[in-house]
């Protein structure tokens, strides 16, 4: 997913692609960061022109979101649920330790580049937590075990 | 052969995706024809995966199932579960929105139309504007996102505002922990919230409406935006909805992870793509929502209770309930339980049958100590107030709220001051920025709880005089109902802010 050569035009062609959209802000940034697995800088200007707002607007826009990142993540996002549903059944408890396992702080990235560690308020499944989310795929009652799977199933 | 393997969330995430490949995988090995259908839940968590197998005399149901029993339910060596309908958790159940979660194929615009759906919508085609705002306040129908605010009325402002364009904006943004039934009707009963908002156009002369759901509904946003196009195919949105003369269409908007945008004028302007700032009311978005227009913003669960309304009547609705909150609750059962899930049914059973009784106490086993009534922004509501009935004003009188009817219940290891530091350290990172209360006072009440903990009882009462403030100098709900689940912490639960003081002396 992350393919750091894009020219303008690549970048132009993605955002023209929602202009005819009412507020097509969000939907750019979406589409963006899909498909370079950040919104690259450059992007902001294009996209400022697009619209016709300053650099400024963009970058607030930007930088108001937890999902949009400046930088690209590890291969692997691991989502960790850090809501109150979650806590009830232990989530700090796996946090902690997945965290500790491997060395990591909030949002950093494993060594290798493959998984980045984000926390997450709530993914719905509040009955059957601890909740986790790899990129796209939700995982539910997640005890250290499991955890060491998904870990090892992205390359942690 | 027709097998029910789930596609909700809850069950994808306890592995029905591995499960229903295993099951075709084996059926083939087996020679038999299997017809594998993905259905939304019933609601019974800890039953998940729970697949139905269609036999003569009706559909029965195996759960949990994990994938690797795909073979023993093929060969019929799992104990079965009878029918769903006959479970106790199920028979107990009043469902009038989730009537056909579960049941139906959700993007079957067939099978919905065989449950009763798009009668709703065919009735309201037959009725003028004001006539259709009338049902819904005859429901007594009140927002269930959370602020619980009449939807007839609401529909009726944007009903009556001159404008040439108006919208239907779908508040899908459904952050609060221990709450899901927005995500569950979305994956197991799309149809019924795409025909929700096309009575809402219709009935306030909206031609085009918008779902905002939250980008950690990877599940939702699939199956909402198939529905969407199945709902298109089937000529119940666009051009002359259902053969009528009235135009109806939407999108699925998909948010950033901006907790805050569930507040509504936040989430109007995160939809028009700029920050998730809270605006300032009035004006209201009823006049001058989406891009200055008149709009409804209603949550999922007030929308998707719409076409039931039409179907059967608002009095039909409106006959269940207690006080001034009229027809079911779909109460979320949550955190440690050891039977959770979504239980729909009349306001009025209380808080102690909820967690006692339905859901059968803690899943560790241990006593209850706490339940989070209402999510992030809801009070703690200790074992002495379990009486208290579910209802808006039943629960304002006990200092609580019932917001979306989300509860997360905590057994006696949970440490309310950590539990109300959270609240503070939520509320800080959430913050839209906008106003002071919010933005510095949660930074600040998070310093003040710390110092609690390190034995300064005198920061207690600054603490309250922080909440106060926050309560009453807060533009929207997150700094002004974070006090709730900090000072309901403190106050019935005095002891967890007492011990830290005595184990720094």
């Amino acid at each position: 997913m992350t393919e750091l050569n894009y020219s303008d035009d690549d970048l132009r062609h993605i955002i023209d692609q929602h202009l005819s959209l009412e507020g097509p802000m969000l939907p750019i940034l979406h589409a963006l960061q899909h498909a370079f697995g950040h919104i690259p800088a450059r992007a902001r200007d294009l996209i400022a022109d697009a619209l016709n707002i300053t650099k400024a607007e963009v970058h607030g826009v930007i930088s108001f979101y937890h999902d949009f990142r400046d930088n690209p993540a590890g291969k692997h996002i691991v989502k960790i649920c850090r809501a109150e549903a979650c806590q009830s059944v232990g989530a700090d408890a796996l946090a902690e330790s997945t965290l500790k396992k491997l060395g990591l702080d909030w949002h950093q990235t494993t060594q290798n580049g493959n998984v980045t560690i984000e926390p997450v308020y709530c993914l719905g499944l509040c009955a059957c937590g601890p909740a986790v989310m790899v990129d796209d795929r939700v995982v539910a009652r997640v005890d250290d075990a499991k955890m060491d799977d998904i870990l090892k199933g992205a390359g942690a | 052969m027709k097998i029910y393997v789930p596609l909700d969330s809850v069950a994808v995430a306890l592995g029905a995706d591995e499960l229903a490949h295993n099951i075709a995988t084996q059926a083939a090995a087996r020679g038999i024809d299997v017809t594998i259908v993905r259905n939304g839940s019933h609601g019974m968590v800890w039953l998940e995966p729970l697949v139905e197998v269609e036999a003569d005399q009706g559909r029965i149901g195996y759960g949990p199932v994990s994938p690797d029993q795909a073979a023993d339910l093929l060969d019929g060596k799992l104990p079965s579960l009878g029918a769903v309908a006959d479970i106790p958790f199920m028979a107990r159940q009043t469902r009038l929105t989730f009537a056909r979660c579960g049941i139906v194929d959700p993007l079957d615009v067939a099978d919905y139309q065989a449950h009763g759906g798009l009668a709703g919508l065919r009735r309201a085609l037959g009725m003028s504007q004001s006539e259709i705002v009338d049902e819904v306040t005859k429901s007594g129908l009140r927002g269930r996102g959370g602020a619980g605010f009449p939807t007839g009325i609401k529909w009726k402002t944007v009903s009556e505002a001159q404008a040439d364009q108006k919208y239907i904006v779908c508040n899908a943004d459904e952050g609060d922990s221990g709450t899901f039934a927005d995500r569950m009707i979305m994956e197991g009963d799309p149809l019924s919230l795409i025909e929700g908002m096309a009575i809402a156009g219709v009935g306030v002369g909206a031609t085009r409406g918008y779902v905002y759901l939250r980008s950690e509904y990877p599940v939702a946003i699939r199956v909402m935006r198939a529905a969407v196009d199945a709902a298109r195919q089937a000529g119940v949105l666009g051009r002359g909805i259902l053969g009528s003369d009235r135009d109806f269409d939407m999108e699925i908007r998909v948010g950033a992870g901006a907790y805050v945008c569930g507040e509504e004028t936040s989430l109007l302007n995160s939809l028009e793509g700029k920050r998730g700032i809270v605006r300032a009311k009035p004006p209201l978005p009823a006049l001058e929502g989406f891009l200055g227009r008149p709009t409804v913003v209603n949550n999922v669960i007030s929308l998707a209770s719409v076409p039931v309304i039409f179907e059967k009547g608002a009095d039909h609705y409106a006959s269940f309930g207690v006080g001034r909150s009229r027809g079911t609750v779909t109460l979320q059962i949550a955190g440690n339980v050891k039977q959770g899930g979504l239980f729909e049914t009349a306001f009025g059973t209380t808080l102690g049958e909820v967690v006692n009784d339905i859901a059968g106490g803690t899943a560790s086993g241990r006593p209850v100590k706490a339940v989070q009534v209402g999510g992030p922004l809801g009070a703690y509501m200790p074992v002495s107030k379990f009486d208290t009935p579910m209802g808006y004003e039943e629960f304002d009188q006990n200092g609580g709220l019932i917001g979306h009817a989300g509860m997360v219940v905590f057994d006696d290891s949970a440490d309310m001051l950590k539990m109300a530091r959270f609240a503070m350290e939520f509320c800080a990172v959430e913050s839209c920025g906008k106003c002071t209360p919010c933005r510095i006072g949660a930074v600040r009440g998070v310093e003040t709880i710390d110092r609690i903990a390190q034995g300064d009882s005198s920061a207690t009462e600054l603490l309250t005089d922080l909440c106060e403030t926050m309560k009453d100098g807060s533009l929207c709900a997150l700094g002004g109902f974070t006090p709730f689940p900090v000072m309901s912490a403190l106050t019935h639960f005095p002891d967890d802010f007492a011990t830290h003081k005595e184990a720094a002396e």
